[in-house]
């Protein structure tokens, strides 16, 4: 990944920064309890939900073990249907052959669509340096971006920003990128998202190139598919003259059809609706309809690497539902911020180590960032087991051992005295409140998993060495943590 | 090397070697889900449509083929329209009743022009009914994407039952990849600000649904 985080602390340090913050947390907690209890009326609408989350989960392996296949057979169909497709290894060649795409066309000035793989590879930061300017026009992007601030949630950028502050900065800073404010604005979300509309429409209105990414990519048919709320994504889809999506290797589906699996787990499982407002797709380019030049750019960007790992590769099929987020105690704390990087909650702390190495300190933390609950695991609609992905990365981190990194094998020394421990008993200490309390979260959290250990596996080895885990609690963790309002009551 | 055969040969090389062609797909994905949920009648899936659509703050009406002129002239009149937006191939009669000036896209229109008209009346590709979605294929009585997309007001006309399916799987069935496609669930809506629901923030801010009957 880009430098786009570089000099974040660890995050334990940052957790800790974010759990004094009560204004965020206030955010965060009202925002991630209201889609979590919907989000679970809306799955169970579908008896088959089970069925579906299985079969999610058996065509993304299955493209994965087959990757090679599909995406030879994806370029080969996005250019018979009239669009280019370019391969970047890392983010810096993407950076380089999107900043070529876009002086090709004599523009200065981008739309787009909010992207992770674009925040990833550090996009905007290197389309700005090029002396482009590029407008997010997500409204919750649109507040970040004019807050001078990162997201903080996949789907719900701005989660940590309430009203009042969003008015203010819409007040102090629309005026400066277009189109200020309107006088008087008041802080109903109403009037707010009407600044916006009136804001961004004068950039839709003339914007030439548009930037997307892609929720899924269909290998027979050449179809790119966005998913959306706002219809900001149409309209860079669509008025734009020239369209470049970038996209992330494994976001690929062989057919046509596997797409019913997707459009129903997708849209219940991240924003708790039947389906969201409003889903584009398109194949290459259209007479007369859309934008006439497509460019469509594959990256790896660590992806292959991830692949190579046997148990850590199931990350890679993740669609980025955010639903995991939502039910992690820990998230619900520390905020996304603190995960310093795109992906935050607990598939970001399988990713972005995975895809970025875990040399760094904030990388080596956030195997840590987890009380291994499982909750993350029961709500995955591609049944992604981000507990097991975790503890496999805390033990590469203390273990050290072989990896690949930028498609070449390495080894990796053992972490230097058991720093990776104290990372993660720090982690543990503000998640928790109390060291006691994280006890009692360990013991209950192994009830819900599949292993029963006498010794933690990883780095928990050494910890449990000497402590025989206690007799497996009857109740489940998140019951506990919910009569002792996170372990407030067991810790004293 | 170029970066495609990098990549390629670090996919190869990922998954031990390259892989045999993947001739396992159909066996390989246990499809045990359902096509639809639900028994219902013809009449059944139309009414869920209907509910589906208003629940996600579509306003629905119902008309049979005769009234539809009117309807349309007089939701149009009701919202005070003085221009609307036509595809090429919207049938005739749809707008014989109605007042505002027709705009017709042509492909040298402008965003902007198009910023200026107030409604936009379409017909669609196909409607499902468990999760209150219409489908736009760009087909002639759709017309480009941008014309659903730009007007503030967004009438479109549903055939019942032909047009009607009960689930998504069925849906994609009928739908041709090769065409640009708008699934469309409700008008555009945000929940970025302390997850309140506000409609419109981009696209159409009223979506209004006619189901059709008859011929
Ligand atoms: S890991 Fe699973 S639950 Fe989390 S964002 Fe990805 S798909 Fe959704």
């Amino acid at each position: 990944m880009s430098g786009t985080f570089v000099g974040m602390p660890a995050f334990p340090k940052a957790a800790h920064d974010a759990v004094r913050n009560t204004t965020l947390r206030a955010n965060l907690r009202h925002a991630t309890h209201t889609i979590r209890d919907k989000r679970a009326r809306a799955v169970a609408e579908l008896d088959d939900w089970a069925q579906l989350r299985e079969a999610g989960k058996q065509i993304k392996d299955h493209t994965l073990r087959h990757l090679e296949h599909y995406l030879v057979q994806l370029e080969e169909s996005v250019t018979a249907a009239g669009g280019t497709v370019h391969w970047a290894a890392d983010a810096d060649e993407a950076n380089r052959i999107v900043t070529r795409l876009v002086r090709d066309t004599g523009e200065s000035e981008v739309v787009k669509v909010k992207s992770m793989a674009t925040q990833e590879i550090g996009l905007n930061e290197h389309l700005e340096a090029e002396g482009i300017h590029a407008y997010e026009t997500d409204l919750a992007e649109l507040i970040v971006q004019l807050g001078d601030d990162r997201p903080s949630h996949i789907l719900v950028p701005a989660i940590h920003r309430n009203r009042g502050e969003i008015r203010d900065i819409f007040e102090k800073e629309m005026g400066r990128w277009g189109r200020p404010a309107p006088d008087g604005l008041s802080d109903t979300p109403a009037e707010l998202a009407e600044a916006a509309r009136l804001h961004l429409r004068e950039k839709f209105l003339r914007a030439k190139v548009g930037v997307s990414g892609a929720n899924f990519m269909v290998a027979e048919t050449g179809t790119l598919v966005v998913v959306e709320s706002e219809g900001n994504g149409r309209m860079c889809l669509t008025l734009p003259e020239t369209l470049i999506s970038v996209v992330g290797i494994e976001k690929i589906v062989p057919t046509w059809r596997d797409l019913e699996v997707f459009l129903q787990t997708l849209p219940r499982s991240s924003t708790a609706e039947r389906m969201n407002p409003y889903t584009s797709m398109w194949t290459g380019t259209s007479d007369g309809d859309g934008p006439q030049t497509f460019h469509l750019v594959l990256i790896d960007n660590g992806r292959t690497d991830t692949l190579a790992d046997e148990v850590g590769r199931q990350a890679l099929r993740c669609i980025r539902c955010s639903a995991c987020l939502n039910v992690c105690p820990v998230y619900e704390r520390a905020g996304g911020h603190a995960y310093g990087s795109v992906y935050p909650g607990p598939i970001g702390a399988i990713l972005s180590p995975q895809l970025r190495g875990t040399t760094s300190d904030i990388d080596a933390s956030l195997p840590y960032a987890s009380s291994l609950c499982g909750a993350c695991y029961e709500v995955c609609p591609v049944a992604i087991d981000i507990p097991e992905v975790l503890v496999h990365l805390r033990e590469r981190v203390v273990q050290g051992g072989e990896v690949t990194r930028r498609g070449a094998k390495v080894t990796l020394k053992p972490a230097k005295g058991h720093a990776a421990e104290r990372a993660a008993m720090r982690a543990a200490r503000w998640a928790f409140t109390h060291p006691a309390a994280l006890a009692t979260g360990q013991r209950l959290a192994s009830r819900t998993r599949r292993f029963h250990p006498r010794t933690l596996p990883g780095p928990g080895r050494a910890w449990t060495a000497t402590r025989d885990l206690p007799a497996i609690p009857a109740e489940p963790f998140r019951d506990w943590w919910q009569r002792t309002d996170g372990g407030k009551d067991a810790g004293k | 090397m170029s970066s495609r055969d990098v990549i390629l040969g670090r996919v190869r090389r990922a998954l031990g070697g390259p892989a045999a062609p993947p001739t396992s797909y159909d066996t390989d994905i246990d499809r045990g889900y359902r096509r639809e949920h639900g028994e219902r009648t013809v009449e059944q899936t139309v009414d869920l449509l209907a509910e589906n659509l208003a629940d996600y703050r579509a306003i629905v009406h119902r008309a049979d083929s005769g009234e539809l002129p009117e309807l349309i002239a007089w939701l149009l009149a009701a919202r005070g329209a003085r221009t609307v937006l036509v595809p090429p191939g919207l049938p005739p009669e749809w707008l014989s009743a109605a007042d505002p000036t027709r705009v017709h896209d042509r492909a040298d229109s402008t965003a902007a022009e198009l910023d200026r008209v107030e409604s936009v009346v379409t017909g669609c590709a196909v409607a499902v009914a468990e999760t209150g979605t219409l489908v736009l294929d760009a087909s002639p009585d759709q017309g480009r994407r941008r014309i659903t997309l730009v007007p503030d007001h967004h009438i479109v006309v549903v055939r019942v039952p032909d047009q009607v399916v009960s689930a998504v799987p069925q849906a994609l069935e009928r739908l041709d990849p090769t065409r640009p496609l708008t699934w469309i669930s409700g008008p555009s809506a945000t929940s970025d600000i302390e997850l309140d629901r506000v409609e419109g923030v981009h696209g159409p801010r009223t979506l209004e649904v006619i189901l059709v009957s008859g011929d």
